[in-house]
């Protein structure tokens, strides 16, 4: 019982994991992209589509990747190069990925899918209770965990995570550098649409291969909230993902065993939990003002 | 620079002897549209040389400065290195054949460490301990001791300067241009860096320095170029020359001095008692047991560094951070503590901050509604029964800016169109034209040119001898000596007595400044 609980939570974490990851790393350029939603949403579709007329779960996986770095391209595009506001433009695009993944889904609603394959580590996956948990795993979970510890060295330990950092938090200094802002902005939020469509193509291809629409039910925005939940941290953003996760497992197996709990309560327990992290961090403000970029939402415009 | 003196010997010889010019910006002209900013502009600067470059604000040293590091493309002319042409197309550029900058504002990142800062100024560095190591090294070499893991947003403002001095000198510079360098240190903090500057020099280094102190050019400086609106006016020798000749090539005509003769004392009408604040900021300063008296009449300024409480002080005397009790500040004779910022105002009282942008002045309205933001509610009749009376707040605009020579282009143009001089006079003339009983000024002449920073200063002086108490919070020792009847410093939340300006020094100041009026404040405490 435990160890199927267990199972389940680390699926329901790992979308989440891949989009906050992403996002995480673009709201520390500066960035803040409230289309994490619309991305994911157009991941799952692109994903579903791509596993069934290829036949292949991995390359759909792939082709879930791309079409949230296309559909972030837009939102760059919109912010960066035409410099409007982050905030609407980000709805939009959320608006925007609900309806083109309705649109382009249509003709796959009721088909099967094909399931990404979990691993299989023999020898290892026979382990009582760990084996299955640590070894029996498919591909994305293990690559959400790496982009945690990736995305954790790269801000703190290269050169282009500095640079990265420094945009987000002063972006006419880092100009006056010499850094181009928008350039790193550019590739940060790509990097964060690819995150956000590997998540969705996570629901479509592994968690449960079939595609209805608005299949991703506000796990963008629970990944958003995480990001803040993580006050930018790249290892709290695990926690949360996975303590967020646990939530919604709990409230289907509250329902489950027929306990008397609304599951409405439990839905709402991610932002509750957001809100009481946000209050509990602004009371330290010194530690706020090193994680949070400063320059976060706002638009920059070179002057020539 | 910094390594051994050893062989780097010869190479400072090289640097220092012949005529080649070490940088040589042959007639510039830019433009911004139908705007000129620099207007057939050449400079030449030779090695090991201190250069003072001078100017009236929107005199077009900003816009020379920008396109020797790169940030600007000029329209024509051009910029020779060593007798080369070269053509400077971004700042990695610049610092790449050797052109350093140490920037006026804006160019730290608060949330990183000293070490993670100057990483970003080098090419392809990383913040190691290695790194560290050559900071630390570097930076007590030359007498500007820095903590490499410190975070900028614990520094002082005179401490951040290091960060930007050291980052500096790490790209083994051949030119080193400073902007406005000591407008943010105590008298000793600058004799340190003037000690850091002329060692530079001695070593080779050329410096392009831009100053509004014209007492302390004429000091460090071997050249100096002034330009004009947009235009090279002068090259002179500073030593040669007196601060007014100075002056007179910078603004084109005869300065009028600032008058100042004693005034006839009124009653008291600012009385701080007590006024303590716990800050509820990060990085705040909490206000410790203030004690003031400023009589009718009188001008007292307050001078200290930055970031000692000055920000606190001035939110807590306008009303925008309520107090504990209601007499901790009292406007002649009603204890006002409690009150807000327009139920001041209606006691006579009226408030100038120091960031004129986005809380003097917000930049996106036209002058005339900037008018009615902060005299609505002062019983003259421009808004009334929830209308506007733009006409009348029209006419304030026409008074101020034939009064205070404000210039701008259209008749009601937007705040932030207007340059930074520009504005500041129209930030202090809109409270001085109500003549109030009681003015809170901050920074009153940061950044303003020579010419400007008169007219306001003349401005404050007048009010004042027509019977208004003036507190005027200053770092600005040169101004606060121009101005003032008696002067206080803040330091860390305290203030000392404050005394008669003639019995007191600029060095005396400065000492109070850098602690000695903490001390005094604890004592009494």
């Amino acid at each position: 019982m435990l160890e199927a609980i267990i199972l389940t939570i680390i699926t329901a974490a790992t979308p989440l994991l891949l989009a906050a990851t992403g996002e995480l790393v673009v709201e520390k350029s500066g960035v803040l992209n409230l289309g994490v939603e619309g991305m994911m949403v157009m991941g799952a579709v692109a994903g579903f589509a791509v596993t069934i007329s290829t036949g292949s779960p991995l390359l759909g996986i792939v082709g879930g990747a791309i079409a949230g770095m296309l559909v972030s391209l837009i939102f760059a595009f919109v912010t960066l190069t035409l410099v409007a506001n982050q905030v609407a433009s980000g709805l939009a695009l959320t608006l925007f990925g609900l309806g083109l993944s309705g649109l382009m889904g249509e003709s796959f609603v009721g088909q099967p899918g094909i399931k990404l394959q979990s691993l299989h580590v023999p020898g290892l996956i026979d382990l009582p209770f760990v084996g299955k948990i640590l070894f029996g795993q498919d591909l994305l979970v293990y690559l959400s965990f790496a982009a945690v510890f990736g995305v954790s060295w790269f801000l703190n330990r290269t050169r282009a995570g500095l640079i990265l950092r420094a945009v987000g938090d002063n972006h006419t200094s880092a100009h006056a550098l010499g850094y181009s802002v928008v350039g790193v902005r550019y590739l940060a939020v790509i990097f964060g649409g690819a995150m956000a469509g590997l998540g969705g193509a996570y629901l479509s291809v592994a968690y449960t291969p079939l595609w209805v629409e608005n299949m991703t039910a506000g796990r963008g925005w629970i990944a958003l909230a995480l990001v803040v939940f993580a006050s930018w941290i790249p290892w709290r953003a695990a926690i949360g993902a996975y303590l967020f996760g646990a939530v919604t497992v709990l409230q289907l197996h509250t329902q489950a065993l027929g306990i008397g709990f609304p599951s409405q309560f439990l839905a709402m327990l991610p932002y509750l939990a957001t809100v009481i992290v946000l209050v509990a961090i602004s009371g330290n403000r010194r530690a706020t003002l090193f994680n949070t970029p400063s320059s976060l939402g706002k638009s920059f415009v070179p002057d020539r | 620079m910094g390594e051994g003196t050893g062989d780097s010997t010869g190479e400072m010889l090289r640097r220092v002897g012949g005529d080649t010019p070490l940088l040589e910006v042959r007639h510039v002209t830019k433009r911004f549209g139908s705007f000129t900013a620099n207007d057939s502009v050449s400079l030449k600067i030779m090695p090991g040389e201190i250069h003072a470059l001078l100017g009236e604000n929107g005199a077009g040293k900003s816009t020379l400065v920008k396109i020797i590091y790169g940030s600007l493309q000029p329209n024509s002319g051009g910029v020779f290195w060593k007798g080369r042409p070269v053509t400077v197309s971004s700042p990695a550029e610049a610092r790449a054949l050797g052109v350093g900058m140490v920037f006026q504002h804006f160019s730290l990142f608060e949330a990183m460490t000293v070490a993670e800062n100057i990483a970003l100024a080098l090419p392809n560095c990383r913040a190691t301990g290695e790194l560290s190591d050559t900071i630390a090294r570097v930076s007590a070499n030359y007498g500007l001791p820095l903590d490499p893991n410190a975070h900028i947003a614990d520094l002082s403002v005179g401490e951040r300067q290091r960060v930007e001095i050291v980052r500096c000198l790490l790209q083994n510079p051949e030119l080193i241009i400073m902007d406005e360098p000591t407008s943010v240190l105590t008298p000793q903090e600058a004799d340190q860096l003037f000690v850091t500057l002329r060692r530079l020099a001695a070593e080779g280094c050329a410096i392009l320095y831009i100053s509004h102190r014209l007492e302390e050019v004429r000091a460090l400086c071997h050249h100096a170029t002034i330009m004009r609106r947009a235009k090279v006016v002068a090259e002179t020798d500073p030593a040669r020359e007196t601060v007014n000749t100075l002056a007179q090539l910078m603004v084109g005509n005869q300065i009028t001095r600032v008058v100042r003769e004693r005034g006839k004392l009124g009653p008291e009408a600012i009385l701080l008692k007590g006024l303590t604040q716990v800050s509820q900021e990060a990085f705040g300063v909490s206000l410790k047991d203030i004690d003031l008296s400023v009589r009718a009449g009188e001008i007292v300024a307050i001078a200290g560094i930055a970031g000692n409480g000055q920000k606190e002080l001035f939110d807590a005397l306008s009303g925008e951070e309520p107090l504990e009790k209601e007499d901790m500040v009292i406007f002649a004779g009603e204890a006002a503590g409690l009150m807000d910022i327009n139920e001041r105002r209606l006691l006579g009282a009226a408030f100038v901050p120091e960031e004129r942008l986005g809380h003097g002045a917000v930049p996106a309205l036209k002058l005339s509604e900037n008018v009615v933001l902060t005299r609505h509610g002062t019983g003259e009749g421009i808004a009334r029964r929830g209308f506007t009376r733009f006409g009348k707040a029209g006419r304030i605009v026409e008074t101020v800016t034939s009064l205070f020579d404000v210039r701008k282009g259209v008749l009601d143009p937007e705040a932030r169109s207007l340059s930074g001089g520009n504005l500041q006079k129209f930030v202090v003339g809109r409270e001085v034209e109500r003549t109030p009983k009681i003015l809170f000024v901050a920074q009153p002449t940061w950044g303003v040119d020579a010419g400007a920073a008169a007219v306001i200063r003349q401005s404050l002086i007048d009010l004042s001898r027509k019977g208004a108490a003036i507190l005027v919070i200053s770092q600005d020792l040169d101004e606060i000596f121009e101005i003032a009847d008696r002067i206080a410093v803040i330091s860390r939340g305290h203030l000392s007595k404050a005394e008669d300006a003639d019995t007191l020094t600029p060095e005396k100041v400065g000492l109070l400044m850098a602690g000695g009026a903490e001390k005094k404040g604890a004592a009494a405490a």
